[in-house]
């Protein structure tokens, strides 16, 4: 095997092109898992679906074929044909015909390419609906970035305990003591978040007000509050990631407020807004304000 | 008409969804009875296919769609649907799960997605035809586009609740999205090997052919197997369920929790029994050495999460991941007794979170929380409820008239049979997890005294609440009902279990399954 580079031939030239899927497959996984950012991840999702398409188009290669139409010589329907077998019934003209084996061998088989037609629009759907989610994900969160939403969501989830539950006295004491138990995971915001915190200082400002008056006043006032969950929301967009939520931010401020139902959810980006800030606050919990910077 | 029943159950949901599409454009309410007209139409092709399955001499129908017949043509050309007892089954737990869930959701979708009736119950309908076709379909890659036409139908349904459900379901796109690839990569490598992308064919292929050995086919056989886990969010690969399932608006929870979650098991049934066979899937692969201890895993783990929960649907979500253990575990204990119990364990495993999701969603809509604290009095305010959330509790725990009893009671008698120990601890311990997590329910709903030991109300009996909110305040009918009958079929599922059985032993007399101890 390893006579005149055998196992180098066989690797890298007869099957240069599963090697090349391993490797795409294993660089979209990566993608799909390590990185951070929502499209990157989706991208990620393309190269992986991709390099199974690459996998089946090149079990279907074949040298020296065609694709699987009929040459005009096979053809038992063609001109060809009526020299051929000029006795035959009117009843083999319909319908599929089944070639020699001998002639078969110069046909490149259809059915991997064909399955892929289908796993291409597979992939297409599940790729426009990903992207839309992301659209919602921004929309809801002012955010693309995992440890961000995950931020956020915590902050949410901890404001929104004690509202929930009837009697107040035994709810407020089993909020502190989960959010104690979950201060753990905004560990995983990066230190990219804090940069990215600092942005606008202006809108910073704003929100602390806004947060105070929407921890005395319970959960109706709303507003003011959406107001600068807008303002931000484009401010964020026009500084990170400049591609894609450009539009979705410009969208988000112009939309946000005939939309009832992004009321209630776009309240907490508001407050959210210092994710670095979420162990801070989540330690000093009985206190409203969040500590600045 | 009848002799295409099985085309029926597909055509209907299908045809179902266009017309919610279209025709809801002009009238929204019209998008319901739709749906529950199509899902009856289903329903009803889905038993008239069931009868037709017993009375067939082989207890199977092949039916090839576009004309393809099997005297004229070789096997797999054209797409063969192929029903026998198992798909016929679990098709009709698809069915009957989605009746239910269709008319439960009159209110529900109105009002947690208003003006987007039309998309929900195309979405809905759709989801249907997937995981139907799914049950039914003869063909390893048609099984992977109608797995994508389910996952990409329920991400949608997922998506509708909250901004949170929206975030989740981008972890259920990531992992789903891997988990079919790995399939689809899995049935290239079958499909290099064999030729053929028919499942009998690929079954009779790989005999013929001796491919037991085959490194091709090993490496096949793990693609796929790992691909069906993500997707049935077998322990390590659960992350994505439990968010997805508690963001979920009440309707998509209640029919995704079910089904999702079990038909995935039942792929996995086919890969293992049907696809590559008994000898090859327990023979020719260490994961019988490997599987039974990954479920105890995987049972303990979920268990151990779910007592930690303090919220009704987030429990639910962890007890599902305990009960795809339950199931895997069946299946590869390789033990006869073991497979009765995982194949009636999905149809009253389907049952029973059913009827507890549907509870949830009830007390959700009343009590205005799902969290322990906040369902003191319950009882009293709605007694139809909570009885019928509490039989499906009780099921799940498994206790003798319901269904979880019999179910349970075949996979344990298939560990003790098979001499797997560990299954069968592992199953005893899950079982008293589960004891402790309804009976704790039923504690916070009739004390006074709350998690954190705090009493508040005035001696006994008293539960600190006024009149007003003790008063009787049963939920809607139209979702009350669907809970009851749902909470019926537990128990008569339980009562009836030996036709059942008898079904799924007429499916298993095929293959050649060790009933005494084997290994």
């Amino acid at each position: 095997m390893f006579e005149g580079g055998g196992i180098i031939n066989e690797l890298f030239i007869e099957r240069l092109n599963y090697l090349i899927y391993v490797v795409l497959l294993l660089i979209g996984l990566h993608a799909m898992i390590a990185k951070n950012n929502l499209i990157k991840k989706l991208i990620g999702m393309s190269i992986f679906q991709t390099a199974i398409i690459l996998f089946y188009v090149s079990v279907g290669v074949k040298e020296g074929a065609t694709i699987p139409i009929y040459l005009p010589e096979h053809d038992p329907h063609g001109s060809h044909a009526s020299h051929s077998d000029g006795n035959e019934t009117e009843q083999s003209n319909h319908g599929p015909v089944v070639l020699d084996a001998e002639l078969v061998k110069g046909y490149s088989n259809p059915l991997p390419h064909v399955l892929m037609l289908t796993a291409i629009v597979v992939g297409v759907a599940t790729l426009g609906l990903a992207l839309a989610l992301c659209l919602r994900i921004y929309q809801g969160y002012g955010t693309i970035e995992e440890d961000e939403i995950l931020a956020k969501i915590e902050k949410q989830e901890m404001r929104s305990n004690p509202s929930d539950v009837l009697k107040s006295a035994d709810s407020s004491k089993q909020a502190t003591s989960r959010s104690a138990k979950s201060v753990s995971k905004p560990k995983v915001s990066s230190p990219r978040s804090s940069k990215r915190s600092k942005a606008s200082p202006k809108t910073k400002a704003k929100t602390t007000t806004t947060t105070t008056k929407a921890k005395t006043s319970g959960a109706k006032s709303v507003s003011p509050k959406r107001k600068v969950a807008a303002s931000k929301s484009t401010t964020t967009g026009s500084k990170k990631s400049p591609a894609k939520p450009k539009t979705a931010a410009s969208k988000s401020t112009t939309k946000a407020k005939p939309k009832p139902r992004a009321k209630p959810k776009a309240k907490p980006t508001a407050r959210a807004k210092a994710t670095s800030n979420a162990k801070k606050a989540t330690a000093s919990k009985p206190k409203p304000k969040t500590p600045k910077k | 008409m009848m002799e295409n029943a099985i085309a029926w159950i597909l055509i209907f949901p299908l045809f179902g969804s266009v017309a919610c599409a279209i025709l809801g454009m002009g009238n929204k309410k019209i998008c319901y009875p739709i749906a529950v007209l199509s899902m009856a139409g289903s329903l009803w092709a889905g038993i008239e296919a069931l009868r037709q399955v017993i009375a067939s001499e082989e207890h199977t129908i092949s039916y090839i769609f576009g004309g393809w017949t099997l005297d004229q043509y070789p096997r797999g050309v054209g797409i063969e649907f192929y029903a026998d007892i198992l798909g016929i089954l679990i098709t009709l737990v698809v069915l009957g799960v989605g009746l239910i869930v269709a008319i439960y959701s009159k209110l529900p979708v109105q009002e947690e997605t208003p003006g987007k009736e039309p998309l929900f119950y195309t979405l809905f309908l759709l989801q249907i035809t997937g995981l139907a076709g799914i049950c039914l379909t003869g063909d390893a890659f048609n099984l992977y586009v109608l797995i994508e036409v389910a996952a990409l139908t329920g991400y949608g349904l997922i998506a509708m609740g909250s901004n949170r459900a929206a975030a989740a379901t981008f972890n259920y796109v990531m992992l789903g999205t891997i988990g079919a690839s790995l399939y689809l990569l899995g049935v290239g490598y079958i499909y290099i090997k064999t030729g053929t992308l028919n499942m009998i064919g690929i079954q009779q292929a790989i005999e013929a052919n001796g491919l037991a050995d085959s490194a091709t086919m090993q490496v096949a056989f793990v693609l796929v197997g790992i691909g069906i886990l993500i997707k049935m969010a077998f322990f390590p690969f659960h992350a994505w369920l439990p968010n997805a399932y508690c963001n979920a608006p009440t309707t998509t929870s209640c029919l995704l929790a079910p089904l999702v979650t079990k038909v995935m098991i039942y792929v996995m049934i086919r890969m293992v029994l049907s696809v590559f066979g008994v000898e090859f899937s327990f023979e020719s692969t260490m994961w019988v050495d490997v599987m039974p201890w990954l479920v105890v895993v995987a049972i303990l783990c979920a268990a151990v999460m779910a007592l930690a929960q303090r919220e009704i649907k987030r429990m639910l979500a962890y007890l599902i991941v305990a009960e795809v253990g339950y199931m895997v575990g069946g299946i590869w204990i390789y033990n006869y007794y073991g497979f009765i119990g995982s194949i009636f364990h999905i149809i009253s495993d389907a049952c029973m979170t059913l009827c507890l999701f549907l509870g949830a969603g009830l007390i959700l809509r009343k009590a205005k929380t799902t969290k322990f604290d906040g369902l003191r009095g319950l009882f009293g305010k709605m007694p139809l409820t909570m009885t019928g959330f509490f039989i499906g509790g009780f099921s799940i725990i498994g206790l003798p008239p319901t269904c979880g009893f019999f179910s349970k009671w075949y996979l344990i008698t298939g560990g003790m049979v098979s001499q797997r120990w560990e299954y069968m601890v592992v199953l005893m311990f899950s079982t008293m997890v589960m004891v402790v997590l309804f009976f704790r329910l039923i504690e916070r709903i009739h004390l006074a005294v709350t998690e954190s030991g705090e009493n508040l109300g005035h001696g006994h009996g008293d539960l600190g609440l006024n009149a007003e909110q003790t008063r009787f305040d049963e939920g809607p009918l139209s979702m009350l009902i669907p809970l009851l009958v749902s909470a019926t079929i537990v128990i008569v599922v339980g009562i009836y279990n030996q036709d059942v059985v008898s079904l799924i032993e007429i499916f298993l007399s095929d293959y050649n399954l060790p009933r005494g101890t084997g290994h």
